[in-house]
């Protein structure tokens, strides 16, 4: 178990590195607490994955320090390092049994025959494998592989952090949810430090304390899903979670307040810095509703998703998604609508104003 | 349920069978037919029954060669497929190196069987080929026309030369498709080398070192062309091979009936040898 710090933390994969696009990821600063539960949180290619295999030491960065409990492990390989990790798709090895998958890190260790038993048992346990331990590893289904090189990440006790990389891509819809919780359970139990990477936001919410959030090799924000939900810090951050994502829409500021579609939208802050590129004002379809008065919008499409409806509206500076009750009643053609204040955000050149 | 009966289908089937009977059951009946039958020539025929197969079956030559054979295959076998598989794990995964060793190891394999043969009898003559003459400046008394130990040892060492290649290409192959996530797990879990080669490369290479083993056991059980133009079976009878013997009863010696009963016994040990092979390294794919 261990603190994992990573300090300006950079990658390229190319030897020479002219622009920002060169760099898989830039000036990453984490601080992960001893025994928390975290999700690196992503679409495809925004160097989560490089990230993960950086602090696993299966690949070394370019730039910046790894520390494990304030001790800089950056020059370390993976077996020094302690650390577990959970591929895509089940990586076991075919010709042994389950047990011999489950024992083989820590034979590899060097541990007894009898401290090995133990743990493998008990690991095998945990992880409901007690029934197959003597079968042929490679004549089990996908989940029940997943959970094979799950637990040769668990049954060893010095491991400072267990990182999954997308561990659930191969395993069914309906045994998704199961091991979910299983890996959820697993973590309340062991105590241990967990990296979940992920794409999907659904995985990331449920399963960590904290998020981290990231596109384009950086990181855009760190926090709890309510957090990352009700306050995201960047358009990028609006756009990915929640479904539907925020809307997020150009505006102008004006003697430090919102200026949309020629009206003055409250907000809480006064903006004092102006130079920026592009402003965007940013609302989350939750936070919209109907009124008598404010901006008017065109109502283009309804779709019913069962407990909630979806409205796409059209106004001059782009189309706006509403969330609303199933049971809501939506005006037919045009409508006036309003924006919550206290979670109407203002973003420039894509980050938040304060 | 009623399946739907359309007998138009076998109309298309017709051409495959008529390919099929022109290139092989026709050519096979007929070597059946010559089993059972003596002739003098002049398409004149006489029914023998089984006796063919029971004066091969019992015949000195016959098992002789046969032994040569098994033995040939075996050493070959045991050279070619660690051989290979050394040579691919050796062999670079990205740069500009995998296409040179690519092109390098493909080369033995592009040059015609006669070809191969006449160019290691050149190379190994004892006094102006080069392998020939470098062994005996050096001291050893090599001659391959003459002594059967070398022209064993020379027809071995073409052999490997000629088809190491492809057990190395199946296994390059089959080394590159194993996913990098294997690998990483293996270093995360502390295994060492020769782990990650038993428990990892091994299994995975199972299906084309399978097929290499097939191919190799197939090609060398029925090799001809290259010992033909290098040693011609010689010295004696030393590198008589089954082919080469078979050859020579029916077209030297014009024994039609022995040489076609001898076929069909040839043909039916590459057969079972091939499904032995096959059905032991299978044995466990049909529980995965």
């Amino acid at each position: 178990m261990a603190k994992i710090t990573l300090k300006d933390l950079s990658h390229s994969y190319l030897t020479k590195q002219s622009n920002d696009a060169d760099w898989a990821l830039r000036g990453v600063d984490i601080d992960w607490k001893d025994g928390g539960a975290y999700a690196l949180l992503g679409p495809s290619g925004c160097g989560k994955t490089t990230l993960l295999n950086i602090i696993s030491g299966l690949l070394k960065p370019t730039k910046g320090k790894i520390l494990f409990d304030d001790k800089d492990i950056t020059a370390l390989n993976p077996v020094e390092r302690d650390i577990a990790q959970i591929f895509q798709f089940p990586v076991i090895y075919d010709t042994m049994t389950v047990y011999d998958n489950l024992a083989f890190p820590l034979k590899n260790r060097g541990l007894s025959k009898t401290e090995i038993d133990t743990k493998v048992k008990e690991i095998g346990e945990m992880l409901e494998l007690t029934s197959t331990l003597n079968n042929k590893a490679a004549g089990l289904t996908a989940d029940g592989k997943q959970k094979i090189s799950l637990g040769r990440g668990l049954v060893r006790s010095d491991v400072n952090v267990i990182m999954f990389d997308e561990p659930l891509t191969v395993i069914d819809p309906h045994l998704k949810w199961v091991l979910r919780s299983k890996l959820k359970e697993l973590h309340q139990k062991i105590n241990r430090t967990m990296i979940y990477v992920t794409h999907d936001q659904i995985e990331a919410l449920t399963f960590a304390d904290e998020v981290v959030v990231m596109h384009e090799g950086q990181i855009v924000q760190t926090g709890t899903p309510v957090e990352l939900f009700e306050k995201p810090k960047h358009t990028f951050v609006g756009h990915f979670i929640g479904s539907p994502g925020m809307n997020i829409l150009p505006c102008e500021i004006v003697n430090g307040q919102i200026n949309f579609e020629g009206k003055i939208l409250p907000n809480s802050t006064n903006i004092i810095k102006t130079n920026f590129s592009k402003t965007q004002v940013g609302i989350r379809p939750e936070f919209i509703n109907f009124s008598n008065e404010g901006i008017e919008v065109k109502i283009k499409r309804v779709s019913d998703t069962g407990r909630h409806k979806v409205i796409d509206t059209e106004c001059s500076s782009g189309s706006i998604k509403i969330l609303a009750n199933a049971s809501a009643e939506i005006p037919s053609d045009s409508a006036y609508i309003t924006f919550d204040q206290k979670y109407t955000y203002v973003y420039g050149d894509d980050w938040i104003i304060e | 349920m009623n399946k739907t009966s359309n007998q138009k289908a076998w109309f298309f089937v017709i051409p495959v069978f008529a390919l099929v009977a022109f290139n092989a059951v026709v050519p096979l009946m007929t070597v059946v037919n010559y089993s059972f039958q003596e002739t003098f020539g002049s398409n004149v025929f006489q029914w023998e029954g089984t006796r063919w197969f029971k004066e091969i079956l019992h015949s000195e030559r016959f098992h002789s060669s046969l032994g040569r054979q098994f033995i040939f295959t075996f050493i070959i076998l045991l050279i070619q497929l660690p051989l290979g598989i050394a040579i691919a794990l050796t062999m670079p995964k990205k740069g500009w190196g995998v296409p040179v060793c690519l092109i390098l190891m493909s080369m033995p394999l592009l040059i015609p069987w006669n070809v191969v043969g006449a160019m290691w009898n050149i190379f190994a003559l004892p006094d102006i080929g080069f392998l020939g003459n470098s062994l005996n400046s050096l001291g050893f008394d090599y001659n391959f026309t003459q002594q059967s130990g070398d022209a064993w040892f020379t027809t071995i060492l073409m052999d490997v030369w000629h088809w190491t290649s492809l057990v190395v290409l199946l296994s390059y192959a089959g080394l590159n498709s194993i996913q990098p996530a294997y690998y990483q797990a293996a270093e995360i879990d502390g295994a060492g080398r020769w782990d990650i080669f038993r428990y990892i490369e091994l299994p995975k290479m199972k299906k084309v070192l399978t097929l290499a083993i097939l191919l190799r056991f197939m090609d060398s059980f029925m090799i001809y062309t290259e010992p033909f133009v290098l040693t011609g079976g010689g010295p004696g009878n030393a590198t008589n091979f089954l082919s080469l013997d078979l050859v020579k009863m029916a077209l030297g010696q014009f024994d039609l009936g022995p040489a076609a009963a001898m076929s069909l016994i040839y043909f039916l040990i590459v057969l079972l040898m091939c499904w032995v092979f096959y059905s032991l390294m299978m044995k466990d794919e049909g529980r995965t």
